[in-house]
């Protein structure tokens, strides 16, 4: 069902209040004061960056609260942060350091192969990436406040992100065409509650917002993911894995509410220096989306 | 009535959707090009301060908005827009448009989780929902402005209006109710 409370509706609004804006993935206070002088609506506090995580490998876990309090002194927009897929203490502690919002994230190692955190438990707000409407439905029926492609973090490839974005708004066009009595059987289908099928199909929709994340790395990047419906855009490894992160940072952050505006666009994508280098989908041994279903 | 909506970052469309409830016309302001000194009014949506003052100024629209509300005419901002507004940010050196003769507090009610929804009295229109998101309230109302106080919660400032400008630390574009939003129509009708 539909979590009604008012604790869920303050936070799907903190969403609301982000679209149209650039989320970054910061690991330093420094870097947490570019990002915000740059335009940044919000930055995800963690150590090690998904491009630098697929590097080192092993596991990766929630980042020390000292480093994430560090960055909460240094700006005024809201601190996001990630914890692991079904890791109940993790996410309290982030609740306890009072984040603005929970990713809990496929980037980091699951902590739980079955269960997600059950949400609606929690009075911080989370986000959660899903590749396809059945996950984005049922990361909301369990009190998910805001919804993000998973793309594939750390590889400034696009591809993913673009899938999964194209998905979503595929299945959300059936659903809205569906006649009513059919959609019993397209919940079934998508493995989610019926109530949410239902949202879906009057509002034509998701009940949350809706962001990119996974694999943006230029302006022309969040660009595309905007005209392919996403509300905001996510940028994890490509603004501090870049030659100039304030420069690509600020003009991510133009092409973002610029994205329908080619020549605005051509003037943003100009002279930005290295790009991060990425890696293409077919030379990743690790697809994070693949994780928590 | 045609009136334009900063659609530069935040919760616009939420406004826009208020508006056509109302049968208000509305245009999306993004850059410099959209604005024209033709509209209504201005509406200035929820988001983040920084975010939508940075790209005022980037897209130089921040002194052609600045000379138009000087000149008189209607603008009402929500939460962010406040800030906009503000001729004070008591704990922020920056100011943006500076028009208002508020002093206002950022992140008045701290991170997200001080966020919440209460029902109080606005100007004299009874009672109506309002929804703070990590938002600011208006400390002091700078001596000799004529700023009118509109609502109050907890003691705080959390509405108000000058002359041309209305401005609420809440939003009431996330809530069913169109009496604010009304408010401000009937203000430019009265403009006209």
């Amino acid at each position: 069902m539909i979590v009604q409370n008012e604790r869920f509706e303050l936070n799907k609004n903190l969403a609301q209040m982000l679209k149209g804006g650039v989320i970054m993935d910061v690991t330093t206070p420094e870097q947490a004061k570019i990002a915000e002088e740059a335009g940044a609506c919000a930055v995800m506090a963690l150590e090690r960056i998904p491009a630098d995580i697929r590097a080192v490998g092993g596991v990766a876990r929630m980042s020390d609260p000292k480093m994430i309090k560090g960055i909460q002194n240094a700006v005024s927009i809201p601190v996001m942060a990630k914890c692991r897929i079904g890791h109940i203490a993790e996410a309290r502690i982030l609740e306890a350091i009072e984040i603005d919002y929970i990713d809990e994230s496929e980037v980091l190692s699951p902590a739980d192969d079955r269960y997600h955190i059950d949400k609606t438990q929690f009075s911080v707000p989370f986000v959660c990436g899903a590749r396809d409407l059945g996950e984005a439905l049922r990361r909301i029926a369990e009190g998910a406040s805001m919804i993000r492609t998973k793309g594939e973090p750390g590889t400034g490839d696009v591809v993913q992100a673009v899938r999964h974005m194209r998905a979503m708004n595929a299945e959300i066009r059936r659903l809205v065409s569906m006649r009513e009595d059919e959609l019993y059987e397209a919940a079934k289908m998508l493995q989610v509650p019926y109530e949410l099928v239902c949202y879906v199909h009057e509002n034509g929709k998701l009940p949350v917002v809706n962001f990119a994340a996974g694999g943006v790395a230029t302006p022309a990047d969040a660009a595309l993911m905007m005209s392919l419906g996403a509300e905001g855009v996510f940028v994890g490894s490509g603004i501090f894995k870049s030659g100039n992160p304030a420069k690509r940072a600020r003009t991510i952050v133009q092409a973002v509410t610029n994205y329908n505006n080619p020549k605005i666009l051509a003037e943003l994508s100009e002279d930005l220096g290295e790009a991060m280098v990425g890696i293409n989908e077919q030379e990743i041994a690790l697809l994070m989306a693949e994780r928590g279903k | 009535m045609k009136i334009g909506v900063f659609a530069l970052q935040g919760a616009f469309v939420e406004h826009e959707q208020m508006l056509e409830r109302l049968g208000a016309e509305w245009v999306e302001i993004r850059r410099r090009a959209d604005f024209s000194d033709c509209f209504d009014g201005v509406i200035l949506p929820g988001g983040e301060s920084t975010v939508q003052g940075k790209l005022l100024c980037e897209e130089g629209l921040l002194e052609p908005l600045k000379s138009v509300i000087e000149g008189g005419m209607p603008v009402f901002g929500t939460c962010a827009g406040l800030i906009l507004l503000a001729k004070e940010l008591s704990n922020d050196p920056n100011t943006y448009l500076g028009t208002m003769s508020v002093s206002v507090r950022r992140n008045a009610y701290g991170r997200q989780l001080g966020s919440f929804r209460c029902n109080e009295p606005f100007a004299d229109m009874g009672t109506i929902p309002m929804v703070f998101i990590r938002a600011p309230f208006i400390e002091s109302v700078l001596p000799q402005s004529g700023v009118q106080i509109l609502a109050k919660v907890n003691g705080n400032i959390v509405a108000a209006r000058e002359k041309n400008m209305l401005a609420t630390a809440f939003h009431p574009e996330l809530t069913e109710d169109l009496r604010v939003h009304q408010y401000f129509l009937s203000m430019i009708k009265a403009h006209e």
